[in-house]
């Protein structure tokens, strides 16, 4: 039984699997790799936030850890607080409940520092939109560097997300 | 389970009945909403019947359920906010989901505006030497839905939890009210992702009963795969999480890779990893093909052969079983005053499966073992999600076996006029109650989604108290509550 745990997790699950089933994340895994070093040296924290998701988006972010997507292997980190956070990556339509919690982390994350919306009531508040009880998309409460849509993105959406973020985004 | 509503007459007296009913142990309570001038009422009795009851709110109060009945506190605040009721003789006159950071008040009954300024919230009192507090959240450190949980501790031990949540309302019930069935159909997938496919099924069948109409065969074929696959799916994902809360990440890394395998899955043969929006009133948006049962039959027999050996795994380790064994335990008799559903309540006794006693297709024709621990602890909740694993894998397979051809959607008829009905829909979190209410263009006029976390969190805050702080991950994964369901 240990041989077939242990073993389950080597090669070629996590390098060669993925690229497999998947060349397209194969090659953008290259690619984020890349990319997140040239800007950051291996090393990107990310904080989530959560202003009002269905939930539907933070199991797609967790799916970013398990072994085929292995985001940590480029560098890239989730943090448990803001104040370690080079990125806050905020999912939800910003419900006015957690505005205030939303802008207080934000405050609360050292510059230089960028934020993504992920998904696609925090582009717009998406099928929330116009509800009493929704700011109205992440860019309404805090700047927003980079949307990534979908319901919920993809992991390999997430990953093309953050990729473009390091190309693009100097600070 | 979904049928025809066949209501009570708004009648303060058999209000208080009802009330009486589920004080004295003679009914669960199903679920307490607001609607327009009134507060409704589902019980289910011992017999198996449903009781369906409504206070007239004419002067704008009710008699509390609350007051008699603990498991009513949370759904009947949220019901006052929304519609701007009085419970009468309630204890707990806290709102519950309004923080005051709304525009207005009552957004579902008569509106009135608010400045935005938020309300204070005094929470409940523990009091004695050396006690402290310790408030976590909203924000949490993991990547979770966020509320607020404050600890009273003494030293090491949890003295008291309370929970406050609310912060991911984004106004469900009033944005479904004037939408038509699709829309409807959009907003109920997305108020608990992880139970996308639970919650299409639960409004589609409310809107199908409504309707009087039937979705065609294989659709309840179809609906029951996807229910499944979301089943496992979760628990894969919780059963590692638990696992990663006592720093055991080999689990974690194991269930983790499972779980990528089902939505991958999912995605081959439904088009949506976590099937979102496949499911609609009348049917589901997408058919099957034979490519992609076979992708679903492949998952199936991977899951067996690899998924024993993790059980082993967790059946073998010592130092894991230390942290799960005894931990956070729920007692049997409070599992069963609030009638709490799902793995929750079945780890704690409570022999309860809609699926099985409110039986639906393609359920009703099938025979399935509903597993039950009685111990009440992390480790007994672990092993009612891994024997349910074994369970859907064999459900998925007779479902492809049993799958018939045909149709996959019934056009939905017009309604004669306005009409309304109830699903009963077991959810991988426990049994998801949705009303619906249509008026006579079609239109939703009132939908209610109840999601099995209502009466779990307050549990939550039973099965902590006495443990230690540190042990909080643990019994809070292995509820694993929804935030979302339950703020709407």
């Amino acid at each position: 039984m240990r041989n077939t745990l242990l073993l389950g997790l080597r090669p070629p699950l996590t390098e060669s699997a993925p690229g497999a089933e998947d060349p397209e994340l194969a090659a953008l895994a290259a690619t984020v790799k890349e990319a997140a070093e040239r800007a950051l040296g291996r090393s990107l924290a990310i904080r989530h936030v959560d202003a009002g998701s269905c939930n539907g988006c933070e199991l797609e972010i967790h799916a970013l850890g398990n072994a085929f997507y292995d985001l940590e292997r480029f560098g890239f980190r989730f943090v448990a607080s803001p104040r370690h956070a080079d990125v806050l990556l905020v999912t939800g339509p910003v419900t006015l409940n957690m505005r205030e919690a939303l802008q207080r982390t934000y405050d609360a994350t050292p510059g230089p520092k960028w934020v993504v919306a992920s998904g696609g009531c925090a582009a717009d508040g998406g099928v929330f939109a116009g509800s009493y009880a929704i700011a109205g998309g992440v860019s309404s409460v805090v700047p927003v560097d980079l949307v990534i849509p979908g319901c919920p993105p993809s992991p390999a959406a997430l990953l093309r997300g953050l990729l473009a973020l390091m190309t693009g985004g100097s600070k | 389970m979904s049928a025809s509503l066949r209501l009570s007459p708004a009648n303060g007296a058999e209000w208080r009945e009802a009330a009486r009913l589920l004080a004295a142990g003679e009914a669960t309570l199903m679920s307490l909403w607001g609607d327009e001038g009134r507060m409704r009422m589902a019980l289910r009795q011992a017999s198996g019947a449903f009781l369906f009851v409504e206070a007239a709110c004419e002067d704008g109060s009710f008699p509390s359920v609350a007051a008699v009945h603990a498991p009513a506190d949370r759904l009947e605040r949220a019901a006052c906010d929304l519609f701007g009721f009085t419970a009468l003789e309630a204890a707990d006159k806290r709102r519950w989901l309004d923080h005051g950071r709304w525009p207005l008040r009552h957004p579902l009954g008569q509106p009135v505006p608010h400045d935005g300024a938020p309300d204070a919230y005094p929470f409940l009192k523990a009091e004695g030497e050396g006690l402290h507090q310790i408030p976590v959240g909203p924000v949490h450190a993991g990547i979770i839905e966020p509320g607020h949980f404050r600890f009273h501790a003494g030293g090491e031990a949890v003295v008291r939890l309370e929970e406050r949540l609310g912060y991911v309302h984004k106004g469900v019930d009033r944005l479904m009210r004037g939408a038509n069935l699709e829309r409807g159909g959009v907003l109920a997938a997305r108020v608990s992702g992880d139970s996308t496919v639970a919650y299409g099924v639960a409004f589609a069948r409310a809107v199908e009963a409504a309707l009087g109409i039937e979705a065609p065969p294989r659709a309840h074929g179809l609906r029951g795969l996807m229910a499944e696959l979301e089943r496992i799916a979760n628990h894969f994902g919780d059963i590692g999480a638990v696992c990663n809360d006592a720093a055991f990440a080999l689990m974690h890394a194991h269930c983790g890779i499972l779980r990528e395998r089902t939505l991958r899955t999912a995605k081959a043969a439904f088009g949506h990893r976590l099937m979102m929006d496949a499911v609609v009133p009348g049917g589901v948006a997408v058919d099957l093909t034979s490519e992609g049962a076979e992708t679903i039959r492949a998952l199936v027999r991977h899951v067996r052969t690899t998924f024993p050996s993790l059980v082993q795994l967790y059946d073998n380790t010592a130092s894991l079983q230390d942290r799960t064994v005894g931990t956070g335990v729920l007692d049997a008799d409070l599992a069963r005053r609030f009638g709490v559903g799902g793995v929750v309540g079945r780890a704690s006794g409570r022999d309860f499966d809609a699926r099985r006693d409110c039986p639906y297709p393609p359920y009703d024709a099938m025979s399935f073992k509903v597993p039950i621990r009685r111990a009440g602890d992390v480790n007994a909740r672990i092993w009612v999600r891994i024997e349910e694993v074994g369970e859907s894998l064999d459900l998925i397979e007779t479902m492809l076996l049993r799958l018939s051809g045909g149709p996959v959607r019934a056009t939905l008829a017009s309604p004669g006029g306005a009409c309304e009905s109830f699903a009963l829909i077991e959810a991988f979190r426990g049994d998801v109650f949705a009303h619906v209410r249509l008026a006579d263009d079609g239109l939703v006029a009132r939908c209610h989604l109840r999601d099995a976390s209502w009466f779990q969190w307050p549990l939550l805050e039973a099965a902590i108290e006495g443990n230690i702080v540190a042990d909080f991950p643990l019994c809070n994964k292995s509820f694993n509550c929804s935030y979302s369901g339950c703020d709407l």
